[in-house]
This record gives C-alpha cells, structure tokens and sequence, in this order.
C-alpha cells in the first residue's frame, strides 16, 4: 500500500490505455513473468520489462498526473508496458515492493517534480511572455474572424431558408437516393466544409449532422426540423450578439466554435476558479478516426455542480487527463463562460485522488425537470448530466425500447436508442437484478444515455 | 421517443396561440413556396425564417417539457445467489481475461505474454471449486465468452449462477445458456421430495437432466427411481439422455432397471442399457457375455506345452446376441465374425479371463501367444473393456512398460483402434503421469500430446520435469517451438508453478546448435519466456482466489479446485490442440506484443 492509502483498480489503469489493442497487450503483461527490479513508493511505480531486444524497458509511472515513461520505441501513449506496469501493481499489493527508486527512475521523476516546482512558482511566468504581442493586432484579428463567420452565417441562413421554401421533402429525396449528395442543392458535406473556412467549426459540425437526419429512421422530417431551426436560432444568436446578455453570448460563441483559452481561465483577471471535492462520474473516450476525445464528468460534493472536462488527442497521442470513474479529487475548476456552464478546465489539485462513494442522485421527474431548466439557459442543450438514484432498468421487450423505472414504479426514462447496441445496458440489467440501482448519464431528448452504474463500485458502461 | 409532452405551459405564453408542432412539420415538408406557413410573419422577414423562428421556439418548449413515460413491465427480480462475492483481484483478473477474449485472431503462439485465453478455463473452473460467484458486471462478458465458446460453457454457466438464468431469459442471444448443458446444478439442502418431483415432471429437458443427475449424485437409488415414475412416457431421444446420466453413479441396484430398458422400443436405448449393464461385472447381462465370449476364446488344448490362446469367433449373431446390444452389421472394411466377437469380449468383464487361463494375473495373460492373428483384435476388444469397466490391473497390463524401445510398436500396432489415452484414464493419477513421464522419456513428445491432455494438473513429478527436459532436448535439437507448440500450450497450463524458478535459466538466448533453424534460439527463449511467465500469472491467479482471510467461506476447498481444474483442462485441451495445430506447420507474423 503506498502512503495515500490509494490504490487504483483494474478498471482505472485500462481507462488510461490509449487504444483496445494496448489495453490487451497491457492486460498479457500484467504478470510478474517479464517484470524485473519493479519498486514502488508513494508516489511512482517503476519496473523493468524484458521485451525481445536484450536490454529490458524501463517503465516508469508517475501518479501525480499521472505520467508516463518508457524506453520503448512503442509510439502509443502510454504504452503497454506503463499500462501492464500498473496493472501489476493495482492487481496485487505484494507483486511490487516498496522501495527507493533506482538511478534510471529517480532521474526523470526528480526532472518531473522540478518542472512542477518551477510551474507552480511562477505560474504568471508563461502568460507574461505571451502578454507582450500586440493587442491591437489580436483584437484585429479576432474582428476579421467576426466577420468571416458573420458571412458564413449568413449564407447558412440562407441555405436553411431555401430549404424551408422548397420543402423538407425535397431534402429527403436527394439524400434518401444516394449518399451523392447530387441534384440540385448544395450538399450537407460541402455547406459543412463552407463553415469550416468560414472558421466556424461549432456551425460545421451541426450541418454536418443535418446530412445524416436526412431520411433517416421514421420521423425524420420532424428531427430535421428541429435541427434546422436550432441551427437558424444559433445564427440568428450570432448575428444578433451585441444584443445578447454576456452569458448568452458567450454561449452562443463556443457553441459557432469560437473558443475560450483555458488558461486565461484559471489564471486570467477574471478567473473564478472553484475549489470542491469532484467526484469522477464518468470517463468515456469517443473516436472519430482522426481525433479521440475524452470526456470526464464531475460534480461537486460541496456545490453540487456538474462540470464537463474535454480532452483531445490526435490518433495514438496521449490525452491530457485521466480521471478513473470514482475517484474524488480535491482540485480547483474553472468554467468556460457560457449560459449554463458545463465545461471545466481542471486547475490545481490539492491532494492525490482518493475513491469516492456512491453518489446521491435524484428521481426521474427531477432529471427531467433538470434538463428542461438547463434548457432555459441554453437552448442547443441535447441532454444534461444526472445522476438517477433508485431506478430500476426494464428492458426493452417486443419492440419497446428500454427504460429506467422511477422507485414509484409508474414514470420511466426510456433509454437513449444509442446505447442500445453495447453490452452497456445488459451490464446495466445485470447489476440491476431487477431491484433498484445508481446509474449517471445524459438525459437529454432522446431519452437517457448511461454512463455509470454502482454495484457498489463504479462500472463503465 | 417514448416520453410524452406536457400540455405547453410556457410562463411567456406568446401573443398569438403557436401552431402545434405536427403542423410545422407539414409545413416544413411542403415548403413555404408552395403554401403559406401557419405562423406569424414580422414584416420583412421571409415566410421560411418565420418558419424556423416557430419551430425552434417549439422544439425547445417540447424539449424543456418532457414528462416521464409510463413504466412498462418490470422484470421479476433475479433469485438471490448466496455465494460469496470474488476477491476483488480476482474480479479485476476475470474482468481482464475476458477483455483478452478473441483477440490475435490467428490463436498465434508467437510472443513471450502469456495468453490469457487460454488460462479462462482453469480459472472458471478454481472460481467455481471455491464457490463463489461471478462479479454482475461481468455477466454479460462472462455470458458472451461461453456463447462463443462451448467448452466454457459449464464452468461459466456454473459461475455466473442464477442471475446470469435470469439475464439470459431477457436477451435471445443467451438462449443457450437456458438450454443448459449438463453442469451441475446444485441441489437446495433437504429439499422436500415433493418438490423434486414437481420440478421433474414440468421442468424443460435441461433443467430436467440436471435434476436427474443432481439426486442421482445424492443417492443413486432415489434418481433412478424418479426416473422411473416418467420413464414410459419420455421421447426415445430424452430416454437415450436421461439413461446416459445414470452411467456416472453406477451400481449393482441398476440392474432390474436397465435390464427392463433391453427390450427398449428403440434400437438406440437398448445398446446404451447393454452398454451400462456391461460395465456391472456381477449383471446377468455381463455372466451372458462372459459365456458367450468364453466360447470363442479360450488355451489351445493341441498347443502342447507351451501356452497358446486359440480365438475361434462366433458363426451368427443371433436374437439373444442382438437383445444384449450386439451390434450385428459391423462398419464397412470389417468382417462380421471378428466384429461380433469384439463386442463380447469387450462386453465381457475382465476378471472371468484369470479362471479362463488357468488362474494367470492380467500381465501374464496378456504376454500368452495369441494364434493365428488374432492378437491384435484380442487384445484391442481388452482394451476397450478395460476402459468399460474402469479395470486398473487390466490397464496397467496391457499398458505394459512404456520406456521399452520397442513399445510404441507392440502397444499399439498397425491396424490396432486401440486408445491408449483413454486406457491411460482408468489409471490412478500418480500412475498416469509416471506412465506419460517414461514415455516421453522414451519416445519424446511428439506422440505424447494426447497422453499429456489427461494427466490431473498441476503435473506431478516427474512429468513436469519430464516434459521440459524434452523441450529442452527439442531445442538444442536446433527445430522451431512452434513445432511444439501444442505441448508448450498444455505445459503452460499444466506445468506445476512451482516449476517457474527452475524454468527461469532456460529463457536465456543460447548459442544456437550446428545446424539449427535459423533464429531458433530467440524463438525458443521467447517461447520458455512465455512458458515462465504464464506459471507465475497462474500462480498469481490461484493466490488471489484465496479468500480473504475474514470471510467464512464454504471452507478450504483447494484439492477440489485441482481436481476440477484438470477436468476443465482435460475438456479444452482438444480444443486447444485443434487450434495450434494450424500454427505449428507456418511461422505466424509477429503479433506485436514485443515491439
């Protein structure tokens, strides 16, 4: 055991892993067959892992971070050797000794805890060498962006509004024949890429969207209405920002793409950042091919507020942060401006995480209620993150979808038809047993995503 | 989307009353060309941005108003599983076995990580012998790992317990799991007689076959006897299954009833009832054989002094020969009399031939000169017998001295069926593993897989030695390990942990021999790599079944766990073997888990 009392679970350390591949490979070297000179102390866990060159790999992992070292040539971060490492040491507490670190080890966690020492001292460091650049050249800049995005957004517009003029249906027959996008619009995919130059990246990816409603399922029409008219609210929002109250605004502006640099809120002159014991409710990675995005999800013990961290990484590049499900860390967040605001950048963290407990949730009226206030505040809301207490997963039988049955046993959520392929919702039943469970996830309007179930520890799902 | 809307109670209740949603949508479809929308259009504003404008002020009304739907029938509770839960690093070791499932599609034997495949087996089946019950978590993993694979089916089933029954009744692509497959199913303490019999009489084919064999196991008398109360009325195919299930707790009380299935209607119970009562060596049936077979075989009184056997097969195969289960076509290639006089002597039970030559032990019987050819399809019919009626003696003799150079020659000659593999079964398991272990000696490895699949794991000395010092001999030997790498997979799942130090000085590259195959010497490290490190993890995941020191669990089982363990081994070994043989003849690309 190291000091912290903190010793991670499987599940942790194969959330760090970068891809399915590592997290096999990893699972094959968590034995204590290929391991040599393995040591921990309180804060790193090093080993050496013979591979099948001569010299063995020096795997190094920091908690703190955690950070990961290896002299392997494996471009994947971190590797399986890092992975299997941990995994050893979270598997078994006698499989890793305690002890000193040797030379090759202390090194670069010696170059570690400096680093942090020097960041942590002067924390203005970075930003006053960035200050200097000339504020009258960025404020002209960002107006140039305005304008840019201004004319995409008003050619988007005007695009929705042939659309409206020529009907729905028309859509639907060009994009039910074939994905050619061919006939006599413009297709989805190529306004899309017209935003992209337009430098408004939120407005793409939602046109991207409205190419995929099109003709599909039953009620398409009604979806790709509904699209198409919060699509035109956000333009309208843009074009008319001056006029918006500066929350509104500044949501309007992520959500066009305009981004907000997470520095400037933590240490910026309006930084608020907020310290609270966070409870991790969940860590899920989504892969689009070219780009892995994290999301972790918090919520305050003390402020009860949810919090959204992202993080991106491009194919087999580390991500940023990792956050086991369950875990509570001690840290300062600090909220991207907006509305109703969700996303967070993490700040200082005060103590090493520590397991957290089964977190109290609320009843389905409640979440419901929960999405539909967050919905005043920011209209583009797909769902809001809740954590439901004493529900009991039904599963969907004869065509009926799935649902979470309130403890009253007559109002449901149904589930989000998305989760529906996975093993998620059987995991889901299986912890259930029928009797009531703790499950966190998005409710949203397509009904309830779930992230994380307790039985009682946390499950990914 | 099953959520229904609230009457729209919007605080702001807009000037004019907004159209209901179903017709903006109809709007949308026709297009604002074609007819005017019905909303309220500002002055310079376009029919169409008037359009979007109602339709997103609905969309997020409908949105921020969604009401509960009403609850749909809940799922009966799962029946409560008493067992105790897994250690947690248990449960984080099951969890990572079953994310390795199906992965390096090829099964390749390359690389110096243990594959965690393969070792599932063996620890369902150490779970199980402790009594514990599978994580909830994991159940639908745990569910799909033994859809796709059959092998694992019993130990997995029997691990994941009642609510895994439960699970599977939700989802089609767990039927299986319903169907059972013959795992034990446990038998509630002092359950009321009357009970049984219900669940005998409306349970599903499954249910029923393990019930049978659960009072069976219990006492032998009150499964027969169920099984009698139904036993006119089942299908001639639940027959052949439910009779099969009486051959595990066999005893002489079984006569009348198996007698009585003799005149069976079908053709396939009456051979299995011959078959069962054959193995009772005290049953009329056995006395009938034993007469019969007497006949034929006998000491050839023109033989002179020295002791010859004379084999004279029977001319017909007639009713009474046919009511006891002899088969009278034989299979295409054979002839009719050496066919029917194999049934009889396998039919025949063993200890009748001692009085038969003259008061002779089975060694002495078997060394006695057989005429006119006939050893071998003597000797054979033996074997199959002895295997029959589990006859160690008779076993051992016909086994014979496994070391001797000639043997594999004269054990098992050109033309012969014999099994020896399943004639190395009825030994006890010390004896077995000696046996294996000389052979191999002898003869090396290369015949020995089978032989190796049935011996108890862990091995025993001096197998496990005997088995690596082979390898050893292999490589400097200068061939391939995958040439082995059937063995390799068996000695990693089999080898005694214990034996990981002594192995540890062999996964060093030595000087490959004169003449070796090129690069032999890495493959062979990698491979002893991959052999130590699969002992230690096996040793790690047995240490962390233990349980915790404070929890009182069905008491220290662990030579159950072995015992179960081998027969969970001995069950996927054919399967393993199937699997590497692909691999054993080309050199799989590397898999990557050694960059």
């Amino acid at each position: 055991m190291n000091p912290q009392g903190e010793r991670w679970t499987t599940d942790q350390v194969l959330a760090l892993a970068p891809d399915e591949a590592s997290r096999k490979a990893s699972g094959r070297l968590a034995a204590p067959g290929p391991w040599s000179e393995t040591g921990a102390d309180g804060s790193a866990v090093w080993g050496l892992c013979k591979g099948s060159g001569k010299k063995p790999y020096q795997a190094v992992v920091d908690f703190k971070g955690p950070a990961f070292t290896c002299s392997c040539p494996s471009f994947k971060f971190p590797c399986k050797h890092a992975l299997g490492l941990l995994l050893l040491w979270a598997g078994d507490e006698g499989a890793v000794a305690a002890g000193e670190p040797p030379q090759w080890a202390g090194e670069w966690l010696a170059a570690r805890r400096e680093r942090a020492e020097r960041s942590a001292a002067g924390p203005s460091g970075a930003a006053a060498t960035r200050a200097p650049a000339d504020p009258e050249a960025a404020r002209r800049r960002a107006e140039r962006r305005m304008q840019r995005i201004g004319a995409g957004a008003m050619e988007l517009e005007q695009r929705l509004a042939d659309l409206l003029q020529s009907g729905l249906a028309t859509a639907g027959r060009e994009g039910g024949g074939s994905q050619a996008d061919g006939g006599g619009g413009r297709s989805w995919d190529e306004t899309a890429a017209r935003m992209v130059d337009a430098q408004a990246p939120g407005l793409a990816s939602r046109v991207r969207e409205l190419g995929s409603v099109v003709a599909s399922g039953a009620d398409w029409p009604a979806r790709l209405l509904e699209e198409c008219a919060l699509l035109h609210l956000l333009e309208q929002g843009f074009l008319g920002i001056d006029r918006l109250p500066a929350p509104l605004a500044a949501t309007v502006r992520a959500r066009v793409g305009l981004t907000t640099d997470a520095a400037d809120l933590l240490t910026g002159p309006d930084a608020a950042p907020v310290r609270d014991r966070w409870l991790v409710l969940a860590q899920q990675d989504g892969d689009d091919g070219r780009l892995t995005t994290r999301r972790i999800f918090l919520r305050g013990e003390r402020t009860g507020r949810m919090a959204l961290h992202l993080s991106f990484a491009g194919a087999n590049r580390p991500l940023e942060l990792a956050l086991p499900t369950g875990l509570v860390i001690d840290a300062d967040l600090a909220y991207y401006p907006g509305a109703r605001p969700l996303r967070a950048t993490l700040g200082e963290r005060y103590a090493p995480a520590t397991p957290g407990p089964v977190p109290p949730g609320c009843g389905i009226d409640a979440a419901l209620a929960a999405y539909g206030d967050a919905l005043r505040d920011d209209p583009w809301l797909d769902s809001w993150p809740v954590v439901l207490a004493d529900v009991t997963p039904i599963p969907g039988r004869d065509g009926r979808g799935w649902q979470l049955a309130d403890a009253d046993g007559e109002s449901a959520l149904p589930l989000d038809p998305r989760c529906l392929g996975g093993t998620g919702v059987w995991q889901l039943a299986a912890i259930s047993g029928g009797a009531p469970i703790t499950v966190f996830g998005e409710c949203g309007h397509r009904g309830f995503l779930p992230l994380t179930a307790w039985d009682p520890s946390p499950v990914s799902l | 989307m099953t959520t229904t809307t609230s009457p729209e109670t919007n605080p702001t209740p807009p000037a004019t009353a907004p159209a209901p949603w179903p017709d903006l949508v109809s709007a949308a479809l026709l297009g604002t060309e074609r007819r005017r929308p019905p909303v309220a259009v500002r002055p310079g504003q376009s029919a169409a941005a008037a359009l979007l404008d109602a339709a997103a002020v609905s969309t997020v009304r409908r949105r921020a108003a969604l009401r509960p739907a009403p609850a749909g029938e809940r799922p009966a509770p799962a029946p409560d599983d008493p067992r105790p839960p897994l250690p947690l690093p248990a449960r984080r070791r099951l969890a990572l076995l079953l994310a390795d499932r199906g992965d390096t599609g090829g099964g390749s034997r390359r690389g110096a990580a243990p594959d965690l495949t393969e070792l599932l087996p063996q620890w369902l089946a150490a779970a199980g012998a402790y009594g514990y019950r599978a994580p909830e978590a994991l159940l639908p993993a745990l569910l799909d790992a033994a859809r796709a694979r059959t092998d694992l089916r019993p130990a997995a089933l029997a691990l994941a317990g009642p609510r895994a029954l439960w699970l599977a009744r939700l989802n089609d692509a767990w039927k299986f799991a319903l169907r059972g497959t013959g795992g034990a199913a446990v038998l509630p303490e002092g359950e009321a007689p009357e009970e049984i019999a219900r669940r005998w009489e409306e349970g599903l084919f499954a249910e029923r076959v393990a019930l049978l064999t659960a009072v069976r196991r219990r006492d032998p008398e009150a499964g027969r006897d169920l099984l009698a109360t139904t036993w006119s009325t089942e299908r001639a195919e639940d027959r052949l299954m439910f009779l099969d299930s009486l051959r595990e707790e066999l005893t002489a009380g079984d006569e009348p009833f198996l007698e009585q299935a003799l005149s069976d209607r079908s053709r396939t119970v009456r051979a299995t009832a011959a078959e069962l009562l054959s193995a009772l060596p005290g049953s009329a049936l056995a006395a009938r054989m034993a007469q019969r077979a007497q006949v034929c075989v006998g000491l050839d009184p023109a033989a002179g002094p020295e002791a010859v056997i004379r084999v004279e097969p029977p001319r017909e195969c007639d009713a009474g020969m046919q009511r006891d289960g002899v088969v009278s076509k034989p299979p295409s290639g054979r002839g009719e009399r050496s066919w029917w006089l194999g049934q009889l002597v396998e039919a025949t039970p063993l200890g009748g031939w001692e009085a038969r030559f003259g008061g002779r032990a089975p060694e002495e019987i078997v060394a006695l000169p057989v005429a006119d050819n006939w050893r071998t399809e003597l000797h054979d019919a033996w074997c199959r017998a002895a295997v029959r009626q589990r006859d160690a003696a008779w076993a051992r003799a016909l086994l014979g001295v496994p070391g001797a150079p000639s043997r594999t020659g004269e054990v098992a000659p050109a033309g012969s069926s014999r099994d020896l593999t399943k004639l190395l079964t009825v030994l006890p398991d010390g004896e077995r593993a000696g046996w294996v272990a000389e052979f191999i000696a002898a003869h090396g490895l290369s015949d020995a897989f089978r032989m190796l699949g049935v011996c108890a794991v862990p091995w025993a000395e001096p197998l496990g030695r005997s088995v690596v010092d082979a390898l050893d001999i292999a490589r400097d030997a200068g061939s391939y390990p995958w040439s082995f790498s059937g063995v390799m997979g068996l000695a990693e799942r089999c080898l005694d942990p214990a034996a990981a130090d002594r192995l540890a000085m062999l996964t060093a590259v030595t000087d490959e021999p004169e003449g070796a195959s090129p690069g032999s010497g890495g493959y062979w490290s990698e491979a002893f790599q991959r052999l130590v490190g699969t002992l230690r993890l096996r040793a790690t995941m047995r240490a962390e079944l233990l349980p915790p020191p404070d929890a009182g669990t069905t008491g220290g089982s662990d030579p159950t766990a072995d015992a179960a363990a081998s027969r969970a081994v001995a069950d996927a070994d054919t399967a393993a073997g199937a699997g590497t043989a692909g691999c054993a003849t080309t050199a799989a690309p590397d898999d990557g888990s050694a960059p």
